[in-house]
């Protein structure tokens, strides 16, 4: 245990140091370290599933609150809070085979799909269940019989439930740690090749003699053009350098190594070049359940550009992005404001910077906001590992990774994320 | 809406109607009317005298017309004052006839038909043009044409119908008809009032008809001896009107009428020629190498074409940047046609020392004053020539110092417009003179009070607890923030800025010198920090036709994020900066900045990616200088002529260019 304080405090402090740069690598560490808390958790023979959820979110909690902007590590938390459900279930339902299999297989919400009876991690994670889909009338018959069968209670969002179903744990308390941990392992490898599972899209969407314009740097982005441009493909790209963190410098240092037509813009030269444009492609910081995209700053812009000129706007996100959130003011509550010596010299406006003589106030304000919220309207389509999905479709592939009782991490019932 | 009702007309098979239509009230006469002309051409008298009413029936149709008919006063070079219309008009048939009744225009009328011939065209373009043409084209069945409009009440084209008779009584028709054209808005403007008499004069289905054919006749027969039977007509026609407008009692419409008519005359229109001219010539195409090489070879300054030019930009020139300012330095001294002080601002527009659309227009006219007081005119030439092309020469080296700003470019037409119509009387040091003091007036009045007019407008759009917001640095913007603190209103402002000049910091400390409290943040972050704008002050390097604001590259940016969230958008432009060309992008016509900029973000030097691959062939930097705001995100243009909607610039730059053209 202890060495995994020392590792979930290193990640904390990092985290409040904003020292991790972007939503994949946030995630990638986040789930290597839940990785390591649930495999040096002690697990009772008893509630194993229960005493694991309660150590990830214990340690999610403080993740969370040590960077509440940076939604990928919530995300991650609820997807392995959802990992030990699932397997938990899984396990369940093996061990319980004989009695009825769906109806047992719905501990998280009686509104589980049906399609449970063969359940492997893997497949759990991908099938399209959800919490959030609203019952059938199948489920809802189903259920009626066997309700009383599930032990525990469905609505509490905490703790209560992994407990109360233990009873007939006992037998596989090691099995199911193995495979929260493998399935774990299968989250991390996911995050790391979403690039390519995005990129391999890329072919379906650019043509030759495309324009593409793009703002600020993502490596999902890059790879996905790089993808269409080993496909022979050529086109040309427009990059909006995404002032004041000059992202898209780099994006087009990369782009120009790897042979790609590249005209580096100014963002203000936006609006004047999207008319030439026939695709946007951006990178995202996150994507609300809504189909909101919180992305960098800058792209709220880009997007109403590109919906004046009915130029589609895409965003690629991997799933380790999707955030089963509502938002809410997100320009404003999801933001983060950088530093202002980014945008001004100090040394030449130091005099206005402090407190002016007579008020109270400072007479110079310096705003270095670093997300912008682009809302599902003007976002065309999302290409995610999964392939392509509307705005509106959002919530529900969301809610194939996440169960609905973990949107609330927080163990005291005033918290909300 | 008269284009439209004389078009009906004309499209309307109204002959027929107007077979049945022997009660119609007004409109009869109007039907009537028509035939009387031809009546009187071919069977003389009975129907005449109801035309003259059917012509002043017209009138009210006529209220568009004030413009109309001070085209047409235009078009008949001579210019009469307007007279009581019936007469005029008559006058003007008459000058087609040749027949004149002396009393009413006896100098006039013999010039008309000659100078008109060749302005039919002009007329077409008028909304009223074209039912004039319609007329001639129709003078086979002139007489129900018009009754269809008179029907309508319109008593337009009872005016029209006039016109048609005589040109089938006249030879050249269509210098006749364009006079009796004129002649029939004049009409229109006085006769208003007259409706109700002509009843009585209806003619017949059969008799309109023996009317027409008798027309038709009359115009073979004219084409041989034009002259005589018009003028019978015409003494009928006189003497009809007389009557008639003494009835009449002028109504206030018809007074405003022809007082607006008197006044457009007194503005002269350019004649058709010089219209044509007005249209702006296209714009040096960079990808025309034919033009472009004979550029060069003119060119004072060496310019090296950049290295990794934008495809999509190749018809602007694009050159390395920095690399003409030593040359021109050390040429200082070899360069003889270009004067000194236009040497100092073409270096200083080079180097960026002065930028701003009114600075550098200021400079330029400054420089010119100064070039035109040193000026001397060669012994075998005269003032104006020489001049100008002197004047040529100095804007073309403007020009490869930095490409003019429209604003530059119509100051550059005045001047020239003002050299061109220099009185050959006047010697050479008062001639220079003169000039220079239309120059100064040009920058005081359309510059300099222009801005305080502006100003003053624009501070009555800010109050108490006003969140605004600003792009770049606009000098007019400046001038309004600062005078509406000095008046105590509070506000904050919001002061956008952009890379890679980033001006707005040269305006946020002045701003925050003055002690206005301010928000500084990058294009970026614009729909961040419009959630609390109530108000967009956006400066603009030119307004065009169109409605669209041409201006810093970004405002165009600003101005959507704003129209997307519901706040008025108001843009500040003197009004010698609108211009009649119009644009849809920004690509067509723009202006490149230097590319290394770019690259490179002064006092960031951990921003250096792009270090050592500038030189790639496969990376463009792109420095665009200004974008085209489409009018719908403007709600508002403050100009000196008052605030206006983006849709009546193209008026402004109508009656504006008139202004200074011609005063």
């Amino acid at each position: 245990m202890p060495d995994v304080h020392v590792l979930v405090n290193d990640f904390l402090n990092n985290l409040k140091k904003r020292k991790i740069e972007g939503s994949q690598a946030t995630a990638r560490q986040t789930a290597e370290l839940l990785r390591s808390v649930i495999s040096q958790q002690r697990v009772s023979y008893t509630n194993q599933a229960g005493a694991l959820m309660d150590a990830v979110r214990a340690v999610g909690e403080q993740l969370i609150a040590a960077n509440p902007v940076e939604l990928a590590v919530g995300n991650i938390v609820r997807r392995v809070l959802h990992i030990i459900r699932e397997e938990d279930l899984s396990l369940t339902t093996a061990a319980i085979a004989g009695l009825g299999v769906s109806a047992v297989s719905d501990d998280d919400d009686d509104a589980e799909g049906n399609d449970h009876p063969v359940l492997s991690a893997a497949s759990l994670a991908a099938a399209a269940r959800s919490t959030l889909r609203p019952p059938s009338l199948q489920t809802l018959l189903e259920d009626v019989p066997d309700s009383a069968a599930v032990p525990h209670t469905s609505s509490s969002g905490g703790d209560s439930d992994g407990k109360s179903r233990s009873a007939d744990k006992s037998s596989r308390t090691r099995k199911l740690k193995h495979d929260v941990i493998e399935a774990v392992n299968e989250l991390i490898q996911d995050i790391t090749t979403c690039h390519e599972q995005i990129a391999e899209q890329a072919v379906e969407h650019i043509h030759q003699n495309e324009v593409i314009l793009t703002l600020g740097s993502s490596r999902t982005v890059l790879e996905f053009l790089c993808a269409a441009k080993e496909k022979k493909r050529s086109f040309r790209v427009f990059v909006a350098e995404g002032a004041p963190r000059y992202q898209g410098h780099l994006l087009a240092k990369e782009l120009v190594t790897r042979g790609l037509q590249t005209t580096l813009i100014t963002d203000s030269a936006v609006f004047a070049m999207i008319s030439r444009v026939n695709m946007v492609i951006v990178g995202a910081h996150a994507v609300m359940a809504n189909g909101g995209v919180i992305a960098p700053v800058g792209l709220n812009m880009v997007a109403l550009a590109a919906q004046r000129h009915a130029v589609p706007f895409v965003v690629l996100a991997g799933t380790h992005k999707l955030c089963p959130l509502y938002p809410h003011n997100p320009e404003v509550l999801l933001n983060e404001l950088r530093s202002p010596s980014e945008l001004l010299d100090f040394g030449e406006f130091s005099d206005c910077m402090d407190f002016g003589n007579d008020t109270s106030s400072p007479l110079l304000h310096v705003v270095n906001p670093t997300f912008d919220y682009v809302p599902p309207k003007l976002v065309n389509l999302f290409i995610t590992d999964t392939g392509g999905h509307n705005p509106s479709y959002m919530y529900r592939l969301i809610a194939d990774y996440y169960s609905a009782d973990d949107l609330v991490v927080q163990r005291r019932p005033t918290g909300g994320s | 809406m008269d284009p439209r009702r004389a078009a009906r007309t004309v499209i309307d098979p109204k002959v027929r109607k107007v077979g049945f239509f022997a009660p119609g009230a007004p409109p009869d006469r109007s039907l009537s009317g028509p035939p009387d002309p031809i009546a009187s051409s071919s069977a003389s008298s009975p129907p005449i005298p109801d035309l003259s009413p059917s012509g002043n029936f017209l009138s009210p149709v006529m209220i568009p017309p004030p413009r109309h008919s001070s085209a047409d006063t235009a078009l008949l070079s001579s210019s009469r004052p307007v007279p009581p219309s019936p007469l005029r008009r008559d006058s003007l048939t008459s000058a087609g006839c040749i027949h004149n009744p002396s009393e009413l225009f006896p100098s006039s009328s013999p010039t008309a038909p000659s100078s008109y011939a060749g302005r039919v065209v002009e007329f077409q373009d008028d909304p009223r043009g074209n039912s004039v043409k319609v007329a001639t084209g129709a003078s086979s069945f002139p007489g129900g044409g018009f009754d269809l409009t008179a029907v309508k009440t319109s008593s337009v084209p009872a005016s029209r119908f006039t016109t048609v008779s005589v040109v089938k009584t006249m030879p050249p028709g269509l210098s006749e008809t364009i006079v009796e054209k004129v002649g029939g808005s004049f009409e229109v403007e006085n006769d208003r009032p007259a409706s109700s008499k002509s009843l009585k004069e209806k003619t017949s289905k059969a008799e309109r008809r023996a009317l027409q054919e008798a027309q038709r006749a009359a115009k073979a027969a004219a084409k041989a001896e034009g002259s005589k039977v018009p003028s019978t007509s015409e003494a009928a026609m006189s003497a009809n009107v007389k009557p008639t407008k003494a009835t009449k009692a002028p109504s206030l419409k018809n007074d405003s009428a022809t007082v607006a008519a008197s006044e457009k005359k007194g503005g002269d229109r350019p004649p058709e020629k010089d219209r044509k001219k007005d249209v702006p010539h296209p714009r040096m195409q960079y990808d025309d190498k034919s033009r472009v090489e004979k550029a060069k070879r003119r060119a004072v300054v060496k310019q090296t074409e950049a290295r990794n030019r934008v495809e999509l930009f190749r018809h602007l020139p694009q050159y390395e940047h920095g690399t003409q300012l030593p040359d021109l330095e050390t040429k200082f001294f070899q360069l003889d046609p270009v004067h000194p002080a236009i040497y100092k601002v073409g270096l200083q527009y080079l180097s960026g020392d002065i930028s701003g659309g009114n600075a550098r227009c200021i400079a330029m006219l400054e420089a010119f004053q100064e070039a035109i007081k040193d000026h001397s005119t060669p012994p075998e030439k005269t003032l104006s020539r020489d001049l100008t092309a002197k004047l040529s020469s100095y804007v073309s080296f403007l020009i490869e110092c930095r490409p003019l700003s429209i604003s530059m470019g119509n100051a550059i037409r005045f001047l020239k417009s003002h050299i061109a119509k220099l009185p050959l009387t006047l010697s050479e040091s008062e001639a220079k003179s003169s000039l220079q003091s239309d120059i100064y007036n040009f920058i005081n009045e359309k510059i300099i009070l222009a801005d305080k007019v502006i100003v003053n407008h624009a501070v009555t759009k800010i109050r108490d607890g006003d969140v605004l917001l600003t792009y770049g640095s606009s000098s007019a913007v400046e001038m309004i923030l600062l005078h509406a603190h000095e008046l105590g209103k509070r506000f904050r402002v919001v002061v956008v800025d952009s890379r890679p000049k980033l001006e707005g910091q040269l305006l946020l400390r002045r701003l925050v010198g003055k002690g206005l409290s301010c928000t500084y943040i990058y294009i970026t972050g614009i729909s961040y920090i419009m959630h609390e704008v109530s108000r967009i002050f956006l400066g603009a390097s030119s307004v065009l036709s169109n409605g669209t604001v041409y201006s810093r590259v970004g405002t165009a940016c600003v101005a959507m994020v704003a129209h997307e969230f519901r706040v008025p958008v108001l843009v500040c432009c003197e009004a010698y900066k609108f211009h009649e060309r119009v644009q849809l992008d920004s690509i067509c016509s723009n202006e490149l900045g230097n590319p290394d900029a770019i690259s490179e973000v002064p006092g960031r030097e951990d921003i250096n990616y792009l270090d050592g691959c500038t030189n790639s062939e496969n990376l463009q930097l792109l420095n665009l200088i200004y974008d085209a705001t489409p009018s719908d995100y403007v709600s508002l243009i403050i100009t000196d002529y008052g605030m206006v909607p983006p849709t009546s610039v193209p008026v402004i730059v109508r009656e504006y260019r008139r202004e200074h053209i011609w005063i």
